[in-house]
């Protein structure tokens, strides 16, 4: 098990000295390997889950391990949604940044450039982020996460801000990258296709702070002619019903 | 070649205005419209630069420049030194910020005479006006910048297990430059105005002595001789620092 999240409860006191429970009881397991995304309403504590496993939140209560280790700072790989590259360092300087701060990361720069050339950036190798377009900022990000080492990846809504065209070809690019890792995923996003099409599983943070486990039965490796398949478009369908129940509830 | 065509393109107008300006000032002195202890001829001026050659820039100018580097250098090491020691202690932040944000407040040139005071007419008394008069624009530009940083790319850093002092070096110092180079080119030229109008209380040498003494003779020519001069450095003064900033960060910064 890479994952597993223990009764997790997070709560934090506002300036009016009221208690908001952001979390509460949170259980949930994934897989050395597996591709899981976490979807819900905007402030059911998506992003809070993600700083909760990196260790830049504490947990009030519960337990946070990773391969049976007390997570702390510094051990999982996080992407946010803004690339967050450093405007003054190239885009190899960028990637690597992780192994300034961790003595036993040791990735060379021969390393950075293979992964370079197999994304494509090669030729951007010495550029600066603002010379790069928006997916190729993003790619320059996952590289980052990726560097880090880390058997755990998040990554939050990392495709958000992408334009659809862009944004498909950066799903299909980041599956076949999974695919040859053995990486854990972690995905944050808003978009229900985008979690069918990507996920082995998909978990549902509901507003009463439940979780609801969603399996994704699509063969791998996943194709783009599958979204328009019958399983995915009854799978949206479903989802979809689920989230809008939730509105309907909260406007009664 | 293409720059100066460029830069040449760009400030024509300005440049034919000046000239105007001064073969206009040259014509109405010769003509005695204007009594030249008022207003002295351009070439009157050029001529007293070239006559007084050594003087002014050998005698005067080097001690005015003595007193602008120790008093600018002191303003930033200073500056800067107290910047990071807000940013990284809340008591001295919460002691000495809002005390430095008041004390812009009082008219810095009134204070001179203390220096007077203190150290009497020694380089000191120049080099305290000067420190005085630029200090303050270092401490909070640079300071802002240290806290301009994005919450976001700190968290960034943190979660890869970033300490504060590796954050501190990595993150908040690139990040600050474009703030403190602000402050730096305001600084550089108020710290010439300081060491002139330090100058002014009381000295036996410098462009500001001898202007005043200039001006005490009536010699328009020579007053308006240290004034050319002290733009001309002035000028190149600010032509450096921004040099530097362009150097430093004009690469990467984001131009809104």
């Amino acid at each position: 098990m890479s994952l597993i999240l223990k009764n997790v409860s997070y709560s934090f006191t506002n300036e009016n000295d009221q208690k908001n429970h952001v979390i509460s009881n949170l259980n949930m397991e994934v897989q050395t390997g597996e591709f899981v995304s976490l979807i819900g309403k905007s402030g059911t504590g998506k992003s809070t889950v993600l700083k909760l496993i990196t260790g830049l939140l504490k947990e009030n209560h519960g337990q946070i391990l990773i391969n049976n280790q007390e997570v702390s700072l510094g051990d999982v790989g996080y992407m946010p949604q803004k690339d967050l590259l450093l405007p003054w360092r190239t885009i190899i300087d960028n990637i690597m940044i992780a192994s300034e701060f961790q003595k036993d990361l040791h990735i060379s720069k021969e390393d950075a450039r293979k992964w370079l050339d197999r994304v494509g950036l090669l030729k951007y190798e010495n550029a600066l982020p603002k010379q790069l377009s928006g997916g190729m900022r993003q790619r320059a990000s996952f590289l980052r996460a990726l560097f880090t080492g880390k058997d755990v990846l998040l990554l939050d809504e990392p495709f958000g801000a992408l334009d659809a065209l862009t944004k498909r070809e950066m799903q299909t690019w980041l599956l076949s990258i999974w695919q040859d890792l053995n990486k854990t995923i972690i995905f944050i996003t808003h978009d229900l296709e985008e979690a069918a099409y990507l996920s082995d599983r998909i978990l549902l943070l509901h507003q009463n702070k439940t979780l609801e486990e969603i399996k994704v039965e699509l063969p791998r490796p996943r194709k783009l002619g599958m979204i328009h398949s019958k399983e995915m478009v009854s799978l949206r369908q479903e989802l979809e019903k689920k989230i809008s129940n939730e509105a309907n509830k909260k406007l009664v | 070649m293409k720059q100066i065509k460029n830069w040449f393109k760009q400030y024509y107008l300005f440049l034919f205005f000046s000239l105007a300006l001064l073969i206009g000032i040259e014509g109405l002195v010769r003509k005695e419209v204007v009594p030249n202890f008022i207003i002295p001829a351009p070439t009157g001026v050029i001529q007293t630069i070239v006559e007084n050659w050594d003087s002014l820039l050998v005698k005067h100018l080097s001690a005015t420049m003595l007193e602008f580097i120790i008093g600018f250098s002191i303003a930033v090491v200073g500056g800067v030194a107290l910047s990071i020691s807000m940013f990284f202690s809340k008591t001295i932040e919460q002691v000495l910020y809002p005390a430095i944000v008041v004390s812009q407040m009082i008219p810095i040139i009134v204070l001179s005479p203390i220096f007077i005071l203190w150290f009497g007419y020694s380089i000191w008394s120049k080099v305290a006006v000067t420190v005085l008069i630029c200090f303050f624009s270092i401490v909070v530009s640079t300071y802002d910048g240290f806290k301009s940083c994005d919450r976001e790319y700190i968290d960034l850093l943190r979660s890869m297990g970033a300490t504060k002092l590796q954050i501190f070096k990595k993150l908040h110092i690139p990040m600050c430059l474009p703030s403190f180079f602000t402050g730096f080119k305001m600084a550089i030229v108020y710290a010439l105005v300081g060491a002139t109008i330090g100058e002014w209380l009381g000295a036996s040498q410098g462009l500001g002595y001898y202007s005043r003494r200039m001006s005490g003779n009536l010699n328009a020519e020579g007053v308006f001789a240290a004034i050319t001069i002290l733009t001309i450095v002035g000028i190149l003064l600010f032509a450096l620092a921004s040099w530097l900033e362009k150097r430093l960060i004009n690469k990467w910064k984001i131009e809104n």
